[in-house]
């Protein structure tokens, strides 16, 4: 299955991208997802517990199974305002 | 209307966009870049954000808040961007027909924003920059 991965803010300039398509297989998390940038960055690598979550532009849990045309984004501490 | 913006923030607009004849108050709120942040010199600030999602995030708040001040009318509008020092990054408008109610809805709005809204400042300064929050937490 394919999932469309944005970076924003710090995540955008450690990926040096603004998205990405995953193909993914059945069950894949988005901690698990988190888990293979940890690996792939190594600015990431200490984070283990991963930043809130956004499926489909709606905060999700960690645990949420991702789904087929799924957009995922993990969103770094906010500072609006 | 949208409550993203890239250009700067006129608030005058906002606070025409709420007041009615039975108000007998607006508070307006606006949020500026300033020239400091934990003791180091700020020049100036990109905000970027999830636009789709902050746009609905703000709708939420916005919400929430009109359901608890049934009397107040609410206008916000954040900017995005490269901004400098005394730009408004933000602006809120609350009327009501007394003013409690204004302060009150004004001040729940802007901490909620601050809250969970998916919007992200980088501080450019003499000293570099940095995404603010990102340093050592997660």
């Amino acid at each position: 299955m394919k999932v469309r991965l944005l970076f924003f803010a710090v995540l955008r300039d450690i990926a040096g991208v603004d998205a990405r398509e995953l193909v993914l297989s059945e069950g894949t998390t988005a901690r698990d997802v988190w888990q293979s940038l940890r690996g792939e960055f190594a600015k990431l690598a200490d984070y283990v517990q991963p930043p809130m979550i956004a499926v489909n532009e709606a905060y999700a849990e960690p645990s949420t199974v991702l789904r087929d045309g799924d957009e995922l984004a993990f969103i770094p501490p906010v500072a609006g305002g | 209307m949208p409550y993203l913006t890239d250009h700067p923030i006129d608030p005058r607009t906002l606070v025409a966009q709420v007041m009615r004849s039975s108000d007998g108050a607006y508070v307006l709120f606006e949020g500026v870049v300033r020239n400091h942040h934990d003791g180091k010199a700020v020049e100036s600030i990109f905000y970027d954000a999830y636009r789709p999602m902050a746009e609905k995030e703000i709708g939420a708040i916005v919400h929430d808040i009109a359901a608890q001040f049934p009397d107040v009318a609410l206008a916000v509008v954040h900017r995005l961007g490269h901004l400098v020092v005394g730009d408004s990054s933000i602006a809120i408008a609350a009327a009501a027909p007394h003013r409690a109610e204004a302060f009150a809805a004004s001040r729940m709005m802007i901490d909620r924003i601050k809250e969970t809204v998916p919007i992200w400042k980088k501080e450019r300064g003499p000293d570099g920059e940095e995404w603010v929050g990102w340093q050592g937490r997660c």
